[in-house]
């Protein structure tokens, strides 16, 4: 008889992985922690804007970007990857302004266009040259989180930062640094665009840099992620941040919170299971984000409950509604 | 010279003098915008005096809201230019206030009021630039001027639709211009809102603030401006409120809007009853 789901063993799932197996483990949720923040970041912005499904299509149409730069220059090199990824971001952002603005077709529409006609483009790419590009379609999906501490790099206490892992790190400090930095421009363009112009900042170039801000993140994130997995990473650091706070940095600070914990808990998950990591960790990520709306102090289920009792004697909720409608 | 100036404000653009350009706080020349094609404003030609609380009313589609977010800047346009204190609009603009409309943003925005009126501020900081204690100072002003100093560390989605609209308001005066351009204040607020908002705009007008309001509704319309801009796709009238609000071109900008034309045949039924005042 096999088993569906394998015996818990304390030792071997929770203590092994950070003692004899450090050196392995600790690279592997290093990056998952980095690769969480800088979608995390990132991606609260996106939700605030209502564009999570664009850093969706973004992810997807990197791959063409990908499969055209590596064509074009033979070579899996950091810069023609990003540039490559970049490209590929912003004509997937364009296009999907194009659409919308020259046709009758709605944005959400226009995203969906873009970004699987972009897509489809880069899969026939792979196919057909299948033999020249090293890009297997299974890692561009879903990423392969356990090789990324493999290569040789900078060896510091006993634990080997490899090049991808002191890329990520480089991509995730540059991130936070430019949000810090233009916290108020990407504040007010996010809130109040109208404002913004008055105010004299030019919001849709907000926008574009923050469309290739999100490229970047995005192509840096895939060797471990993959395509798709990246999404969960772009939207529920800043979803579950967002359940728990109605403050911005706040929440920004708790969507890192929320990578680092779904990293280290993915780890153990994936131990236990002995499955695909990152997939673990998009897993923890999502029972936290379930976490938070049941427990959240403001908006969870629970709270909401409690609240709900009270409230009977006041006057009915629909009133401000009625207010709302005799006005219009 | 403002007297002088006003006296002569009428609809007809008249070329100004070089160096008394300066103190035209916006001129409209020959403007026309179109959505898809189809012109929504048209020929549109306005110059504001100094000093004025204005009006802008119309019916729905007349192009209220383009006409401000145009003369702005904020849209594209066919044809025709907007000067603001004699230089071209988009060189103006750290003088130029604005509030949009109270719907065109999410409230549920994880922000507290202090913030969102710390965003008028933004234009004074320039790129790279922290709010100093300066700012926060005037942010402070601001929020107390309309009475929302208590609510400053509040949650933006816990407030009534008038707070809203006084949190828009202190924005505005954040920004601390010369010309303010506010798209429908009036709209879903309570009664003593809607008084503090007026006597804030009157307290800005003294100061010698220039201040359009895109405003629906054409009773009230008459007690609050000092003059009004009917408007439907084209300048219909601008001018001193008691010149212009009348029937014949009242009904020229309402057209055949016959819900419309009975509101306005009561408010200058109103008007000519209380003619005593």
């Amino acid at each position: 008889m096999t088993q569906l789901i394998p015996a818990f063993d304390f030792h071997q799932v929770i203590v092994a992985p950070w003692s004899q197996d450090a050196a392995g483990t600790f690279p592997i949720v290093l990056m998952g922690f980095l690769v969480g923040a800088a979608c995390g970041l990132v991606g609260t912005f996106l939700i605030l804007r209502r564009m999570a499904l664009v850093g969706d299509a973004i992810s997807h149409s990197v791959l063409p970007g990908i499969a055209i730069a590596f064509l074009l220059t033979n070579s899996r090199g950091t810069l023609p990857m990003f540039i490559g990824a970049l490209a590929a971001g912003i004509v997937t952002t364009l296009l999907i302004e194009i659409i919308h603005r020259k046709t009758r077709v709605k944005q959400d529409a226009a995203i969906g266009i873009a970004f699987t006609s972009l897509f489809a483009v880069g899969v026939i790419l792979i196919s057909l040259y299948a033999s020249k590009i090293d890009l297997d379609q299974e890692c561009v999906l879903y990423g392969e989180i356990g090789f990324i501490g493999l290569e040789e790099g900078i060896t510091l206490g006993g634990i080997n930062f490899s090049p991808q892992l002191i890329r990520m790190a480089s991509v995730t400090l540059v991130v936070a640094a430019l949000i810090l930095i233009f916290y108020k421009e990407l504040l007010v363009s996010s809130f109040d665009p109208a404002l913004a112009f008055s105010v004299g900042i030019n919001a849709s170039v907000v926008h574009y840099s923050l469309m290739c801000v999100l490229s970047a993140v995005v192509v840096s994130a895939f060797e471990s992620v993959g395509a798709i997995l990246v999404i969960a990473m772009l939207i529920l650091p800043g979803a579950t941040g967002s359940l728990l706070s109605q403050r911005l940095p706040r929440v920004m600070g708790l969507a890192v919170l929320h990578a680092a914990m779904s990293s280290v808990m993915g780890l153990h998950l994936a131990t236990w299971l002995d499955c695909s990591i990152a997939a673990s960790m998009v897993v923890m990520g999502a029972f936290l984000f379930a976490f938070a709306w049941i427990f959240s102090p403001s908006q969870g289920i629970i709270q909401r409950f409690i609240r709900s009792k009270p409230k009977l004697d006041e006057p009915p909720a629909d009133l401000p509604a009625a207010e709302k409608s005799a006005v219009g | 010279m403002d007297s002088k100036r006003t006296s002569e404000v009428l609809s007809v653009p008249t070329p100004q003098p070089p160096e008394s350009a300066a103190e035209v706080p916006l001129e409209i020349h020959d403007l026309t915008v179109s959505y898809h094609k189809k012109p929504v404003l048209w020929g549109i030609d306005v110059v504001v005096p100094p000093g004025k609380l204005i009006g802008i009313v119309g019916p729905n589609g007349a192009g209220k809201s383009t006409l401000i977010k145009a003369a702005m800047g904020m849209l594209p346009v066919s044809s025709g230019w907007v000067k603001a204190f004699g230089k071209p609009v988009k060189e103006s603009l750290t003088r130029i206030g604005y509030v949009p409309q109270r719907e065109s943003v999410d409230w549920d925005f994880p922000v507290s009021v202090m913030d969102v009126v710390m965003m008028g501020r933004y234009g004074h900081l320039g790129l790279l630039r922290r709010p100093s204690r300066h700012d926060r100072q005037v942010v402070l002003e601001c929020l107390d001027k309309v009475k929302m100093l208590p609510y400053a560390n509040r949650q933006i989605s816990n407030l009534s639709g008038g707070q809203q609209q006084r949190v828009f308001l202190a924005r505005a005066l954040a920004q601390e211009s010369d010309l303010y351009f506010m798209d429908e204040p009036f709209a879903g607020v309570d009664a003593a809102t809607e008084a503090a908002i007026v006597t804030l705009l009157h307290n800005l007008r003294d100061k010698g603030k220039t201040i359009l309001v895109v405003h629906h509704d054409l009773p009230s319309a008459r007690q609050y401006f000092d003059m009004l801009l009917l408007l439907n796709m084209r300048v219909v009238a601008f001018g001193e409120t008691k010149t212009v609000f009348n029937y014949d071109l009242l009904q020229a900008t309402y057209g055949g809007r016959l819900t419309i034309l009975s509101e306005v045949a009561d408010a200058v039924h109103a008007r000519e009853s209380g003619n005593g005042r």
